[in-house]
């Protein structure tokens, strides 16, 4: 049986577009840039480079956790609430415990909102998307009690992740310091650990998975806490570029976060797709958000767009995959 | 009655649920009465057409995750209409805006249907394309309802502790419902909820039953929308948090995620009984925050129960 | 119309899956008043015919007549307007609506149905009962009526009788042939020979998607239907494997009574170190839920499991695991990852426990993975995706995902469903190597012909229940079809 011959045309382009996903990508974001260029000259350079990476490291370490998530079939609508909460938390903490203690203290809530959902849907077989959006309401209110006992004592951002946030060196934003070694680990992690692999199987073929053995709860707990770790450490190094820690600090990033997910060519429906596109992803979104500000575009127009981004590519991806 | 019993028996517990809850309201405020009622009723108006909207498309066995984006770019759009106009160009705008539900929800329903992408991928970008709809339509906080809408729901009728709101919201919800519940439409919506192998052998169009169920949820929302706008007197463009409050309410009422289950009446009691709760607490005088925590959690562990019965009912 | 037009004609009626044919040939004729049992074995497209008359599937080719003038029937609606209403084997009632409402949905006039109701035996229904609070008999029951109360031309019966009780039977059997006398041409669907001789008038016979034969029911016919559904095959089988000795000692696998859903009654078997053991069944008689329980997937009704002589109960595939009980599905599209490679589907059990999540040792598994393929002899041509890889290939990843991990028990439910031949002479062989090796092998296969060339012995099963126990040596297709459709006599049953 050849597998291989008499494909159709389009079929084989999708095939090529699923397997390399970040060509594209990267043409796409080429493109972009060059029209940026094209419509203000002179825009692009080493200094304008070094602000779209900076600005884009929050959103890309954001979008790991929906990427994450999303290898399993999964979403994490409460990583924008965890990021928050844990920015706020450890800005807040650091006049009463510092700097080092109160970073610690603020993961704490990130990593028990992760538990919770991954309670709701491994446990209770919720789907993620409801439960991660239920949590978030939650620890929303719960965050709004917390502002009222600290409300006197203020809140500090650290000097190191300010420097993180916002620092350069030769040019280059400090915060790849942790982006790059972070980047590595999760793109290493995806392919070469056993728990990486298994959100791929879960992601394809759940019974598939439980016929090997899987205990998918195990997976799920652990994944979305993990994604609960990550959301807050993007928020500790958000709140670092922003400087200002506020209730809905990083709240707007959570649409763009979905999108580059999905733009990066991880499937929504799970069990393809990788963090390296999702770099990508999180680059053309920064890119595009500079492009439609330029071009004064309404905020309305863009949710408009990102709405239809993630449909439109949904939509193409059941098309290419149909194989029967 | 017995048999009626266990056919209703959800919905009847509920409603006992509620009494108790009334009856405990006014051991802590003595004074609770017609105003009172009134209050609870307006207040609960806007999640009860939310939760009548998600109720009929999770029948259908689906979900619409932009209910709460639908409202308000109705909201938005009632108010923006009428601002500065005449009663009878703001009867035409109320039309108009039922009118735009139905399309909206049409819209969500046809593709999920063309796209063959699962509704709640469908919904969810639909969630951000309605939200940014009605940003379009309204940058900020702003229009005006008109004064027929805003007294629509205020103040009671026939009876003083009868609140109006609670009637508009009965006929609404029964305008629409009644007729459909026993057509043949109303049955087609329950039969692919429940097992749409059987419907299609049963010759249900499966697709088209679809669609309808969708802008059925467009309509309600819409009617919430208008609600939304009649309570506030202004059009809003920022969606509320009828999304989750709404899930929570079918869910609580008996309408099992998966479809098939219950009709619109549990819901509604559920409804009641999430915003009594929420009016207690604030009687007692907890803080508000703390009563968005105990909300927020008493409809995450009602959720996390369904779930627990629908992977129950499916095995 | 004269008398001699037939009611309905299909002929030269065929329909591709992809590569697969389902149908070639396949035709039927029936006549007022006439009933006319359609039969094939697994496989031979009965289903799918079924499907393209009733228009569930579109015909690729041919004809369907109906009072001899072309019909195109594009969905069940349009197969009821035409006069065919199906009954299938699934009740197709919306469970969560009750009586009058489901009549309703169909415009099923009341009258006429509930007579049929009372005629079919069920008495105490009340058109507000809910559908999904009935038993199952019951509701195949109402389906019936519902099928009669629409006064159809045609009536397509699939497996009318199954889940029913004897007496129902019997009223179903009796109301069936009443309508018949009266004009009613049915189409009837059975594996049971008694009650087809009871009520048929022919039999029309599948065989690989084509129509094989049309006998007319009368004494003895059972031999001469069995012997078209298998056809050419008869006696040119594969060579007969050396049956070993049967073995004795401690089984590996020893399960008591086992009953699980509606369809797995009672079975007790055991399957002992270095022995292939042969499931024959017709389709639906419980060897499904047999092989989930065993295998972990589902939780067995009643009835006792044993590994070597110890009790197990299982909650969960990991536990037959840990017991060295491993799965191949039916469907390989329940146990494959289908968008991923075939490195990482054989790998995959290897990662499956919590103690494996971090770093893979990725030489080892390498190695471990090539040994399996080189083992199965798998083509890689195209493993970045196993679904891009052939059916038989496919199946060699799943039963390499085994082999990569040591097997001790294999169960193998229909391995060689729709594989090619070279591929199905490498699993006999397999299969067997494995045995020679100690594994146990429980083996499943919807083809007769396969049990002589790869099990040692053969369970028959029949409506939930073992029949027979057949040795290899004896297992001649015919003495197995006899046996799964419950015509056994010729041996004693073992204890």
């Amino acid at each position: 049986m050849s597998a291989t011959e008499n494909i159709p045309r389009l079929t084989r382009m999708g095939r090529f577009l699923r397997d390399y996903p970040i060509i594209p990508l990267i043409i796409l974001l080429i493109c972009l840039i060059a029209t940026l260029e094209f419509l203000r000259p002179g825009i692009v350079n080493e200094r304008w480079i070094g602000n779209t990476i900076k600005f884009a490291i929050p959103l890309a370490m954001l979008a790991a956790c929906q990427t994450l998530t999303m290898l399993t079939g999964g979403i994490d609508l409460s990583a924008s609430v965890a990021a928050t909460i844990s920015a706020f938390v450890m800005a807040t903490q650091v006049p009463i415990v510092g700097a080092p203690l109160a970073i610690c203290i603020g993961l704490v809530p990130a990593i028990l909102i992760g538990l919770v959902n991954g309670f709701g849907v491994a446990a209770c077989r919720v789907h993620p998307l409801i439960m991660t959006l239920g949590t978030g309401l939650i620890a929303t209110g719960c965050l709004q009690v917390y502002q009222r006992f600290v409300i006197a004592s203020g809140s500090v951002v650290p000097e190191g992740l300010a420097w993180l946030g916002t620092g350069r060196t030769w040019g280059m934003p400090n915060a790849l310091l942790v982006f790059v070694p972070f980047a590595v680990l999760i793109i290493w992690a995806q392919r070469r650990t056993g728990f990486g692999r298994l959100l791929y199987a879960l992601g394809s073929n759940e019974t598939a998975a439980r016929i090997s053995g899987v205990r998918s709860w195990q997976v799920y707990l652990a994944l979305y806490a993990l994604s609960g770790l990550i959301a807050g450490v993007a928020g500790l190094i958000y709140v670092g570029l922003i400087k200002a820690p506020s209730l809905s600090l990083v709240n707007p990033l959570l649409l763009p976060s979905v999108a580059a997910a999905v733009i990066g060519g991880t499937s929504i429906f799970g069990g393809r797709g990788g963090y390296a596109g999702t770099i990508v992803g999180a680059l053309i979104l920064t890119v595009l958000g500079t492009l439609l500000t330029l071009m004064q575009i309404p905020e309305g127009a863009r949710r408009i767009f990102f709405g239809l981004i993630i449909l439109a590519v949904t939509t193409v991806y059941i098309k290419l995959t149909d194989q029967s | 009655m017995t048999r009626l019993f266990g056919k209703h028996g959800w919905v009847i517990g509920l409603a006992a649920l509620l009494a108790l809850l009334f009856l405990f309201t006014r051991l802590i405020q003595p004074g609770f009465g017609a105003s009172g009622l009134d209050s609870l009723a307006r207040a609960t108006l806007p999640f009860a057409f939310a939760t009548a909207a998600m109720a009929v498309v999770v029948i259908a066995g689906g979900i619409d995750l932009s209910v709460a984006s639908m409202m308000a770019v109705a909201g938005v759009t009632a108010a923006v209409l009428m601002d500065g106009a005449g009663t009878g160009f703001s009867v035409f705008a109320v039309v108009l805006v039922l009118g735009l539900g139905l399309v909206m929800g049409a819209i969500n329903g046809a593709l999920i249907v063309v796209t063959k992408v699962p509704d709640i991928v469908v919904t969810l970008a639909m969630l951000f394309v309605w939200e940014g709809t009605a940003l379009l339509i309204l940058n900020a906080p702003g229009g005006a309802a008109a004064p027929w809408l805003r007294n629509i729901v205020v103040g009671s009728v026939i009876f003083p502790w009868l609140p109006k709101a609670f009637v508009v919201l009965l006929i609404c919800l029964a305008v629409v419902w009644v007729p459909l519940r026993r057509s043949k439409l109303g049955l087609s919506i329950y039969a692919i909820g429940s097992n749409e192998l059987a419907a299609y052998r049963s010759g249900v169009a499966i697709g088209r039953t679809r669609i309808a169920a969708y802008a059925l949820c467009g309509l309600f929302a819409a009617m919430g929308g208008l609600a939304l706008t009649s309570a506030t007197g202004i059009g809003e463009p920022i969606p509320g948090p009828y999304l989750m409050a709404s899930v929570a309410a079918v869910v609580l009422g008996g309408v099992v995620l998966g479809g098939g289950r219950g009709a619109l009446l549990g819901p509604i009691v559920a409804v009641f009984i999430l915003r009594l709760v929420r009016m207690d607490l604030t009687l007692l005088s907890v803080d508000p925050n703390i009563t968005t925590i105990v909300e927020g959690s008493i409809m995450v562990a009602v959720v996390m129960l369904g779930g627990i019965l629908a992977a129950r009912a499916r095995s | 119309m004269t008398s001699d037009t037939p009611l309905l004609h299909a002929s030269g009626v065929s329909k591709r899956f992809g590569a697969v044919v389902a149908l070639k040939d396949a035709s039927l004729t029936i006549k007022k008043g006439e009933i006319v049992a359609l039969m094939g074995a697994n496989g031979a497209g009965k289903s799918t015919f079924v499907k393209v008359l009733t228009g569930a599937l579109k015909r690729d080719n041919g004809t369907v007549k109906i009072h001899g003038a072309d019909q195109h029937i594009g969905s069940p609606g349009a197969a009821r307007r035409a006069g065919l209403v199906p009954v299938y084997q699934e009740p197709s009632l919306i469970p969560d609506l009750d009586v009058a409402d489901n009549l309703a949905l169909g415009n099923t006039p009341v009258e006429p149905f509930l007579h049929w109701v009372e005629a079919l035996g069920i008495s105490g229904l009340r058109l507000d009962d809910m559908i999904g609070n009935l038993p199952l008999a019951t509701l195949r029951i109402l389906d019936l009526a519902r099928a009669l109360a629409s006064e159809p031309e045609v009536l397509l019966l699939d497996e009318m009788t199954a889940a029913l009780p004897t007496d129902l039977v019997e009223k179903v059997l009796a109301v069936v042939r009443g309508q018949a006398d009266k004009g009613q041409a049915v189409i009837y669907i059975s594996h049971r020979f008694t009650e087809i001789a009871e009520i048929c008038d022919r039999a029309t016979v599948l065989r690989d998607g084509e129509t094989v034969g049309d006998l007319a029911i009368a004494d003895g016919v059972e031999d001469k239907v069995v012997e078209l559904m298998l056809g050419a095959a008869l006696g040119a089988g594969p060579a007969v494997a050396e049956a070993s000795a049967r073995p004795t000692g401690v089984p590996r696998l020893d399960v008591h009574q086992l009953r699980a859903g509606t369809r797995l009654a009672d079975v007790s078997l055991q399957l002992f170190p270095g022995e292939v053991l042969g499931v024959v069944a017709l389709e639906g008689q419980g060897q499904d839920e047999l092989f989930d329980a065993i295998a972990g997937m589902i939780r067995p009704d009643g009835g006792t499991m044993a590994v070597n002589g110890k009790e197990v109960r299982f909650h969960h595939p990991a536990d037959a695991i840990a017991q060295g009980l491993t799965f191949v599905p039916g469907d390989r599209a329940e146990g494959l990852l289908m968008q991923r490679s075939v490195h990482e589907n054989i790998a995959l059990p290897m990662l499956a426990r919590m103690r494996n999540w971090g770093a893979i040792k990725m030489r080892r598994e390498a190695s471990k993975v090539r040994d399996a393929v080189a083992r199965m002899q798998i083509d890689i041509r195209a493993q970045g995706e196993v679904q891009r890889l052939s059916g038989g290939n496919q199946q060699k990843v799943t039963i390499g995902r085994w082999i990569a991990t040591g097997v001790e028990t294999l169960l193998l439910f229909d391995p060689t469903r729709g594989i090619d031949v070279r591929t199905k002479r490498q699993i006999y062989g397999l299969v067997r190597e494995l045995a020679d090796q100690g594994a146990a092998v429980l083996y499943y296969t919807s083809e007769l012909a396969e049990v002589p060339a790869a099990c040692d012995r053969a369970v028959v099963i029949f409506q939930g229940r073992v029949v027979d126990v057949i040795p290899a040596d004896r297992a001649d297709e015919q003495t197995l079809m006899r046996a799964a459709y419950g015509l056994t006599n010729a041996h004693e049953v073992p204890a």
